[in-house]
């Protein structure tokens, strides 16, 4: 079958089987910041934006994005790189192989909310796992940056 | 006053820290060929079988597969895949596919296909018939049980650990120092307990995965997610039957390790497939596989005596470990040694005689490797928990308890090879992390209504910082065009930023920003030798490699600078910009020299040095944890933990800090809720991170970190190690907690809610 | 792995009731479950279309379409407000936000999941779900059927004058509940969900009157106790049948205290 995705902002037309999944159709777009890290929805690591929205790609078949506008971080480039400065200051990418769904959902977050407690903080990133950084380091660079943005 | 540096002990960016930010393609599955086969694995649904029958004819003629090899299309020469410099202490147990299959998840056949799709559905095709044989899945039987998990002739050690295959051992040891029985008559009070560590999953996120293709030459290039290139290609090759000059082994970044990738788990099947087919293939785990067919920490049971005064004085350790390293023995007889080598030496001050012994036994389970911590956090677990045991029986403050036992700086410790404890800042960890921690107000119990307590714990750790005299680690520093550095190595940076920490030194060295060193790993075609990232060697033995290879180099470009300057050698120094001549004091540049060393030149401006250490000295620890208990539900909450680390110099502070931060929380984990567990045919259930459950943001509390210098004359800039010693503290602080809370001591991890809530009932 | 032939967005109810009569057709809802199944699907239904992604609020009652995902039933100020927040309790630890945007309502209910916090919160209120061909069915005879190949469209709650407290036991905190627990009292009749027993929810009402009147200490611990010795509980790897019990009483009197203000 075809689909047409608005993929970062750019028309993307394909043909696909319908079992296709979402973060198997973006890998193959290219999109390589979309990561698997488990079959079960539970990690994270796959979070891109529906619609601006933030899903995980390994449970949406790419049949159902059709007509959608999808976001990767490829797509978020400029807006990512104001933030993620402060996560490398405390060293807190680590391995770095769940940043890409930590770096979309917090973006998320941060439309969504853009001046969060660190518990909403918390509990809004809950579904992102890291195993290296142990969170606290995450926390600690999020906050840096809306301090910074506050000036 | 601490010695000011330009780059060391500096908090510097990792060198890919906005490639992986920003989400890059720098993963083997991102680098991987468009055209690589898709391999997949067909595993034994049997503990225990004999393949009596295997027909993957029909399999075969699935569209898009290429081929299907079963046990009788692999060479017969056995192998270990544990990462260890050789000759292994590991036994070669294992062959590519065996026809005897010894554990749920063995596998049994390797498909190649075009496509996932295809190559699952040829894995529902094959037909095989299995003869099951019951199984060993109690480790307290295995040992000289009726049924043999290696039965095979040509089961072979190449170092005498102990082991015996028709006895189910994988190695049997016995040390220690002074006559602990005659002590231990002597003591007024001697604490008699047996714990138990269940085998904990790394849960890196990035699972198990290599891609492999024959190179322009015809040879076999392996792009693996490895902590070892070096091993892994020396393990390929005997397994595979092909020279190691047929094989280049490289690491992209790598999505965590743990040390699950200090063993090499997958890299054997795509190789295989891509010297028989010729074509690029991968095999990419699944969460499942890396859950139930990986390498997790080695099950432990572990008896511990400790005799004592009545006022504390801790004289006398005795251990009995009893270890599980499953159906294949690797890192079985290494890490069990940890559970003494890094709990003994910790009571130095008043231990009079220790005695450790040990087994390793085969079962029909998951195989055991190398996970952080190595047998010191199972070893520390039982140590630590049984000395907060002491304390409570004696009515003594249990920090209190160990500032009269601890080892400290200057003494030298029977227990551990009569080293000399050089740089150890233990007393100042204690005693800094009781005052960050509040620990006088915050150890007493303290009620919160609605059948709520809060209490608090303590433990302490060390660990090593290498494998002494067997380690060892390479660099290469060459000078650029510009005057800027190149630095090569062979150590595996899996997002502990050792990259970096390493560029930090060579800066160091050289009198440069970490800027200007580019650095480069890790690949055995390009990279001098390096026994790999594990054991806590990175920053100590590469780190020294590289100061080596800079002082090196500084001579060659001093040579170099001599003939500009037109002078004796012996007349230059180096100043980091440049080589001055120390008579007029003129100075030519570094860049300058870099373009002069390229023309009509014949010193080669580059060096390579090797290091190995004859000692592992210990970075120590202590953590503390407040927790709120539900005395209802069970359910405990970490409130803050709290650490004060001894890693020497921390050459990079922020990266020091990720490392223990992210090593508590793994250790909080291990204490609380990771849990693994066989049903009665030996098939693991925590089978997903739906099932086994790593800790999230909401599960971890509070942590602040921080650290106390002591400066290690044999290591870089005085810097010993910190990635492995940081998961250790967590189970006995919070088991210790627990009991303040409860009364009731918990001796197995996980301590879940409802071994808290029922043993409360049922008291 | 899942495996799908035929991939519909519906354009009727009516279409996708047949299509959905093939033994082999799924319902996609979040998709959650479903892919990690290994079914061979011939036609996954999408409902999509239908604008069944809407909770809409009235005097009476609240109609929440299928295709309302958790967040959404998280966010509803509406709900969460009839609710005393129980709904937002009840869904906040389901794993991440990014599950709950995709997981739905109309999945959560017609899976009728041991484990649904879902199915327990709504259990304790005046609930019904509608469905294509079988109408309206309250939600605790619904939750007694057999799985048919109906089509869930919406949950209804009708408002009256509910109460609600939620609690659940989770070892770790986005974990699958070792058990739920929400307690609602709806037109002065009180009334215990108890799910993750692990079997799927089952409502107990205060027949005996433990609650009548003000509720005291002394009442809430009488029908917790009642409600533990009743309700059946199982053991599976994430606790045994008594742990289940003893909770059943924690939560149950935790539950009717915070309701009761005592």
């Amino acid at each position: 079958m075809e689909i047409t995705v608005k993929l970062n902002g750019r028309s993307v037309s394909a043909l696909i089987e319908p079992d296709l999944l979402l973060i198997d159709f973006l890998r193959a777009q290219g999109c390589l910041s979309v990561k698997r890290g488990c079959e079960t929805a539970n990690c994270g690591l796959c979070t891109v934006l529906m619609d601006d929205v933030p899903v995980l790609s390994c449970s949406v078949l790419a049949a159902r994005a059709h007509g959608h506008s999808i976001t990767t971080l490829e797509g978020l480039q400029t807006e990512a790189a104001d933030f993620v400065g402060f996560i490398a200051d405390q060293g807190a990418e680590q391995c770095g192989f769940c940043n890409p769904g930590f770096v979309m959902n917090t973006i998320a977050l941060l439309r969504e909310n853009p001046d969060p407690t660190d518990d909403e903080i918390r509990a809004y990133l809950a579904g992102n796992l890291c195993r290296c950084s142990g969170y606290e380091g995450q926390l600690r660079g999020i906050r840096n940056y809306l301090n910074s943005r506050k000036g | 006053m601490e010695k000011q540096y330009q780059n060391v002990n500096h908090a510097v960016r990792k060198k890919d820290a906005m490639q992986l930010l920003l989400g890059k393609g720098v993963f083997v599955d991102d680098l991987a060929p468009r055209d690589a086969l898709t391999v997949k694995l067909l595993r034994s649904p049997h503990a225990n079988a004999i393949v009596e029958s295997i027909n993957a004819e029909i399999a075969k003629k699935v569209p898009g597969v290429v081929d299907v090899f079963t046990w009788e299309d692999v060479p017969q020469t056995r192998f270990a895949i544990a990462g260890q410099t050789y000759p292994e202490p590991s036994p070669y147990d294992r062959l590519i596919l065996d026809r005897h299959v010894r554990y749920v998840g063995d596998p049994v056949a390797i498909i190649a296909a075009e496509n996932e799709k295809a190559a699952l559905k040829a894995m529902k095709l094959i037909r095989v018939k299995y003869q099951v044989l019951p199984a060993v899945l109690d480790y307290h039987t295995a040992k000289d049980n009726e049924i043999l998990v290696h039965d095979e002739a040509d089961w072979e050690l190449l170092l005498p650990v102990g082991g015996d295959n028709r006895r189910n051992l994988v190695s049997v040891d016995e040390m220690g120092h002074g006559d602990v029985e005659a002590v231990m008559a002597d003591c007024d009070v001697v604490i008699d307990r047996t714990y138990h560590t269940k085998a904990c999953q790394q849960a890196m996120m990035e699972t198990f995965r290599t891609c492999t293709q024959l190179d322009r030459y015809g040879r076999l290039h392996v792009i693996s997610s490895t902590q070892i290139v070096f091993h892994v290609r020396r393990i390929l090759s005997r397994a595979l039957g092909i020279p190691k000059s047929r094989i280049r082994v490289e690491k992209p970044r790598i999505g965590g390790g743990f040390g699950a990738k200090q063993t090499a788990v997958c890299e054997v099947y795509p190789a295989f497939v891509t010297v028989k087919t010729g074509r690029p293939a991968k095999l990419i785990f699944t969460r499942e596989e890396c859950q139930t067919a990986g390498s997790p920490r080695h099950e432990m049971e572990l008896r511990v005596r400790l005799g004592a005064d009545r006022d504390g004085h801790i004289r006398a350790l005795d251990m009995t470990v009893l270890s599980n390293t499953g159906a294949y023995g690797e890192h079985g007889s290494a890490t069990v040694g940890l559970t003494r080598e890094k709990t003994a030496p910790l009571y130095t001050g008043g231990l009079e005689a220790h005695r450790w012994r040990s087994e390793v036994v085969y079962t029909n389970l998951q195989p055991a490797g190398a996970y952080r911590g190595f047998g010191a956090t199972q070893g520390i677990f039982a140590v630590e928990s049984a000395v907060n045991e002491l304390a409570e029986q004696l009515g003594i403050d249990p920090t209190v308890i160990r500032e009269k036992n601890m080892v400290r700086e200057g003494m030298q410790m029977p227990a551990y090879y009569d080293n000399m404890a050089n740089a150890c800042a233990l007393d100042r960890c204690m005693s800094h992390c009781r005052e960050m921690f509040g620990w006088e107000q915050r150890y007493p119990v303290r009620d919160m209504g609605n059948g709520k307590v809060r209490a608090a714990g303590v433990a302490m750790a060390m660990q090593g910082s290498c494998i002494p005299d067997i380690d060892m680690a390479s660099a290469t520093v060459k000078l650029s065009d510009d005057g800027t550095y190149n630095l090569i190595h062979g150590a595996a940076d899996m997002g502990t930023g050792s990259d970096t920490i390493l560029s930090q030194i060579a800066a160091e060295c050289m009198g440069c920003s970490v800027e200007d060193v580019a650095v480069f790993s890790a690949d055995t075609d390009v990279s001098p030798y390096d026994s790999g990232s594990y054991a806590s060697s990175t920053t100590y033995v590469t780190g020294k490699a590289v100061v080596k290879a800079c002082g090196e180099l500084k001579e060659k470009i001093c040579a170099v600078g001599a003939k500009m300057l037109s002078c004796p050698v012996e007349e230059t120094e180096f100043v980091g910009s440049g080589v001055r001549h120390t008579v007029t004091g003129k100075e030519v540049s570094i860049a300058d020299i870099s373009y002069h060393a390229q023309c009509g030149n014949t010193v080669a401006v580059q060096a390579t040095a090797s290091h190995t250490s004859p000692v592992s000295p210990p970075p120590y620890m202590v953590g503390m944890a407040e927790i709120e208990l539900d005395r209802e539900t069970g359910h405990v909450t970490v409130l803050d933990y709290m650490a004060v680390v001894d890693c020497g110099l921390p050459i990079n502070p922020a990266l020091a800090r990720a490392q223990a931060e992210g090593g508590i929380v793994q250790g909080i984990g291990m204490a609380l809720y990771e849990d693994v567990n066989y049903n009665a045919a030996g098939r693991p259930i925590e089978s997903s991170l739906m099932q086994y459950k790593i800790p999230t943001r909401l599960d971890m509390g509070t942590l602040r970190v921080e650290f106390e210098h002591s400066c290690e004359p044999t290591g870089p800039y005085g810097a010993k190690s910190v990635g492995e010693i940081v998961i250790n503290t967590p189970g006995p602080a919070i088991a210790h907690a627990i009991y303040r809370a409860t009364g009731v001591w918990h001796r197995e991890l996980p301590i879940l809610p409802e071994h808290i809530a029922l043993a409360k009932v049922e008291e | 792995m899942i495996t799908i032939q035929n991939y519909v967005r519906a354009q009727s109810l009516q279409e996708a009731w047949e299509l959905n009569q093939n033994k082999r057709s799924r319902i996609i809802g979040g998709m959650l479950w479903l892919k990690m199944g290994k079914t061979a699907v011939h036609t996954a239904i999408d409902l999509g279309d239908l604008g069944l992604n809407t909770i809409e609020e009235t005097e009476e009652a609240f109609s929440i379409g299928c295709s309302v995902t958790l967040r959404q039933l998280e966010l509803h100020e509406g709900l969460n407000t009839y609710f005393g927040g129980a709904i937002a309790a009840a869904v906040r630890d389901i794993v991440g936000v990014q599950f709950r945007n995709l997981a739905t309502v109309g999945g959560s209910i017609f899976g009728r999941f041991g484990f649904s916090d879902v199915l327990t919160v709504f259990l304790a209120a005046d609930s019904y779900v509608e469905l294509y061909q079988g109408g309206i069915v309250a939600l605790e005879e619904f939750v007694k059927m057999k799985k048919d190949r109906d089509v869930l469209v919406r949950v209804i709650v009708k408002k009256r004058g509910g109460r609600f407290a939620y609690h659940a036991m989770r070892n770790a905190r986005t974990d699958f509940p070792v058990l739920t627990c929400a307690v609602g009292c709806v037109e002065g009749t009180y009334r215990a969900v108890i799910g993750a027993r692990p079997a799927r929810a089952r409502v107990l009402y205060d027949e005996k009157n433990l609650l009548a009147g003000i509720i005291t200490a002394d009442s809430a611990a009488a029908f917790a106790e009642y409600v533990a010795k009743k309700m059946p509980t199982g053991s599976n790897h994430r606790g045994s049948a008594a742990y289940r019990t003893h909770l059943v009483r924690v939560l149950t009197e935790r539950a009717v205290r915070e309701m009761g203000g005592c």
